[in-house]
């Protein structure tokens, strides 16, 4: 990709506050796989889509200071909306800060991340919330919504205050507990009744506690020959089971996080049969990896909920494809090295994601064709921003990319192959389970509502 | 021989065979009138038990010391361990001693893999967790193989807390190397879910598999199960699964009764079973140290003859 200044002058590139008058035009981009067309990005919106290859230096109508860009072969997409993220600060910000983990989503292709609430002090009162949310404003790599705590402390035992984190400033919608299962069920319908009154969402950590205490690993055939403790598949589809069933009976909306089993995949397919609101996310590596991996015993490969096997990976990536689990999260879960580099019962669950869930989605889900770019486009922008219930004036052409849309967008070349490399990624940690892998796709360039966030596959 | 001996799952039939015909001839040095060899003189072997094991980290010891290694016991209660060192810490501790063998006993599954990256010695998985413990497995095939004269071919009924049992595993993988034809038995609680993919049959039923056992070895059962609903009595599991005078008279003239020890009379085993001319307790004990002598001398390419 390359910049070249337009006719009338002025800047090429650099960066341009939000909305600005800088204006783009992406030359032969394919805006969603399809046909090339010039797009051009004015004032923070899209401004226009021009026949391919007609826009030059000195074509009519370009404002003052367009850059152009060779675009060819790039596909465009909305910008990636994550609904599952781990941002770590406040708290472990050795292991990564809201700069850094909104680096490594920008240059993932994300343009908004919902940070999870476990954060040291957690995220369940207002002032949390709102230092979240401007330490993204102020990173300014993609936008950040806090995600708020469903419990005080994450302890599982009394609401916390969710009316004030949704009318705070970072004004909440996703609601999670995630680490930990809001396990106890008067509770859980509790909180799945009162978030209506501010069309909030339950984002469930499914994962009943006394199934798997002491877990270490998927419970199976792979468990049984390493000796480590099981996570038994029954204990997050009984507590989808369970929780659709009371979403169901309240009228509420409910989102499962990280649905890792093909039981899981089934009960939300049950649910949503019967007319409720029920969404779901899996993540990139349990569309790719498997438990095998673990009898190396590196604990790179320990996540919760754990890998499963391959025909639970076949029946998730059917799922996603048929729209039963609705979008893809990353679970961005950085650790130090120090929580990894270790046997692996000791070891922290969790693995980097931001980087590389695009190119893992494209291996699982494009290559072989259970989706196509609009697909991925859905899955990855579209749904997950509608679950997450991002501002009311954008949320209709949120993430969109017709003309009139915010210039939210994100360019892929999927022809590289590239060898991860855990080194050369922007997170502050190094947990990818992928270091060493070939992965397909890089991303070129992202744009936060016309303004570069990343260019040529930089941080802007 | 690879570098470490961490499970039995990777280890192959001839090698296999290799330590067991090697801890036959170090069983010779054993009763012979000077017991100790040259063979690894100015090699240190650490024992790093992060585990309380007084057996296996003694049996190891007289190992390396009748090849006379050099023999550092590192135990980790008490030590900078408990102090939150972690196990990097202590391997690269133990990589600047200049260790050449690492026995290494961890609570953790998979401890000793770790252990294995990070050092250049050879390491010995003297037990990890509930996944294996290889040189209990290679010293109970040589104890059916002293006794018996053989061991493919054998019927071998593996009793007890399988789920929890690194000895279980280990044998189960090395005994259908050899040949071997392996029950387990068994509470289905006590059994991992993934049983059905391991090379053996699986029985809730002690007394329909006795009299067709060569060899019956009967594991420890921790008095703790029974809070996590394992089973419900320690009289329970022991009239269903507990290896009496009674149900032993069913066995096959010839069998053995085999247990890794430590036991708990009364439990998985009454004292009169446990003390009877099948049983091979005390055998298994001697054994362990002609074994581990077999290992150490193979993985670390002892020098000079056994004669």
């Amino acid at each position: 990709m390359t910049a070249g200044a337009g006719g009338t002058g002025g800047p090429a590139g650099g960066p341009a506050a939000g909305g600005s008058g800088q204006s783009w035009v992406l030359r032969q981009v394919r805006p969603l796989g399809g046909d090339p067309v010039d797009v051009l990005l004015t004032d923070g919106v899209v401004a226009a889509w021009r026949p391919a290859g007609s826009t030059g230096p000195d074509s009519d109508g370009l404002p003052p200071g367009t850059t152009i860009l060779d675009t060819a072969g790039l596909i465009m997409l909305p910008g990636l909306v994550d609904l599952h993220t781990h941002l770590r600060e406040p708290g472990r910000e050795d292991a990564e800060t809201v700069e850094s983990g909104t680096r490594a989503a920008a240059l993932g292709g994300y343009t908004t991340v919902f940070a999870m609430a476990n954060t040291n002090p957690v995220a369940d009162t207002a002032g949390v919330v709102e230092q979240v949310w401007r330490l993204g404003l102020d990173a300014g790599h993609c936008d950040v919504r806090p995600v708020g705590a469903v419990t005080v402390g994450l302890a599982g035992e009394r609401l916390a205050e969710l009316g004030a984190m949704a009318t705070s400033a970072a004004e909440v919608r996703v609601f999670s507990d995630d680490g930990h299962c809001v396990s106890d069920a008067l509770l859980m319908r509790r909180a799945l009744e009162y978030v209506k009154a501010f069309d909030g969402v339950i984002a469930q950590h499914a994962e009943e506690p006394r199934l798997t205490a002491g877990a270490q690993m998927n419970e199976g055939a792979m468990a049984a020959r390493l000796g480590l403790p099981g996570w038994p598949a029954v204990a997050e589809e009984a507590i989808i089971a369970r929780d659709a069933l009371l979403a169901g009976h309240v009228g509420s909306r409910l989102h499962v996080c990280h649905v890792s089993t093909a039981g899981s995949v089934d009960l939300i397919r049950w649910a949503k049969a019967k007319g409720w609101q029920v969404t779901a996310e899996v993540t990139p590596h349990h569309l790719l990896l498997t438990d095998d991996l673990v009898s190396s015993f590196d604990p790179v490969y320990k996540v919760n909920p754990p890998l499963r096997t391959a025909a639970d990976v076949a029946a998730l990536r059917a799922g996603l494809a048929d729209g039963t689990i609705d979008c893809v999260a990353t679970d961005h879960a950085p650790h130090a090295l120090e929580d990894k580099e270790t046997e692996w019962a000791a070891a922290r669950p969790g693995m980097l994601g931001l980087q590389t869930a695009l190119s893992v989605v494209m291996e699982t889900m494009v290559i072989p064709g259970h989706l196509d770019w609009a697909g991925v486009a859905d899955r990855m922008a579209l749904a997950p921003a509608r679950i997450g219930g991002l501002p009311r004036p954008a949320a209709q052409r949120w993430s969109s990319i017709a003309v009139g849309a915010p210039a939210t967008v994100t360019l892929l070349d999927p022809s590289p192959w590239r060898v991860v490399e855990a080194d050369a990624l922007a997170s502050r940690s190094r947990n990818t389970p992928y270091a060493g892998r070939s992965l397909p796709g890089a991303i070129r360039a992202t744009f936060l509502r016309g303004r570069p966030t990343v260019l040529d596959g930089k941080v802007v | 021989m690879n570098r470490h001996l961490l499970s039995t799952e990777d280890l192959s039939r001839d090698d296999a065979l290799l330590v067991l015909d090697t801890a036959e001839r170090m069983a010779r040095v054993a009763e012979a009138s000077v017991r100790k060899l040259p063979t690894l003189r100015g090699r240190t072997v650490v024992n790093l038990f992060f585990e309380d094991s007084t057996r296996t980290r003694t049996s190891f010891e007289v190992a390396a010391k009748r090849l006379s290694a050099d023999v550092i016991n590192f135990s980790a209660r008490g030590s900078s361990v408990s102090k939150g060192e972690s196990l990097k810490d202590t391997a690269q501790t133990l990589e600047a001693m200049g260790a050449d063998a690492v026995v290494c006993r961890h609570s953790a599954s998979g401890a000793p893999h770790r252990l294995a990256t990070w050092v250049r010695g050879s390491v010995v998985n003297a037990g990890d967790g509930t996944h294996e413990h290889p040189t209990q497995a290679l010293l109970d095939a040589f104890t059916m193989r002293r006794r018996l004269g053989r061991v493919d071919g054998l019927a071998v009924t593996i009793v007890g807390d399988v789920l929890h049992s690194r000895v279980a595993r280990s044998n189960v993988w090395l005994l259908a190397t050899l040949g071997a034809s392996v029950t387990v038995v068994a509470p289905p609680t006590l059994l991992p879910l993934g049983v059905s993919s391991w090379p053996v049959e699986v029985s809730y039923d002690l007394d329909a598999v006795l009299p067709k056992s060569d060899v019956v070895m009967m594991l420890r059962v921790q008095r703790e199960r029974m809070s996590a609903a394992f089973f419900p009595t320690e009289r329970e599991y022991s009239r269903r699964y507990g290896l009496d005078v009674d149900r032993a008279a069913t066995l096959p003239e010839h069998a053995l009764v085999m247990h890794p020890g430590p036991m708990v009379r009364g439990m998985e085993i009454s004292s009169q079973v446990a003390d009877s001319v099948r049983s091979t307790v005390v055998e298994q004990v001697a054994n362990g140290v002609s074994v581990r002598m077999a290992v150490l001398y193979l993985l670390l390419g002892g020098s000079g003859e056994v004669s």
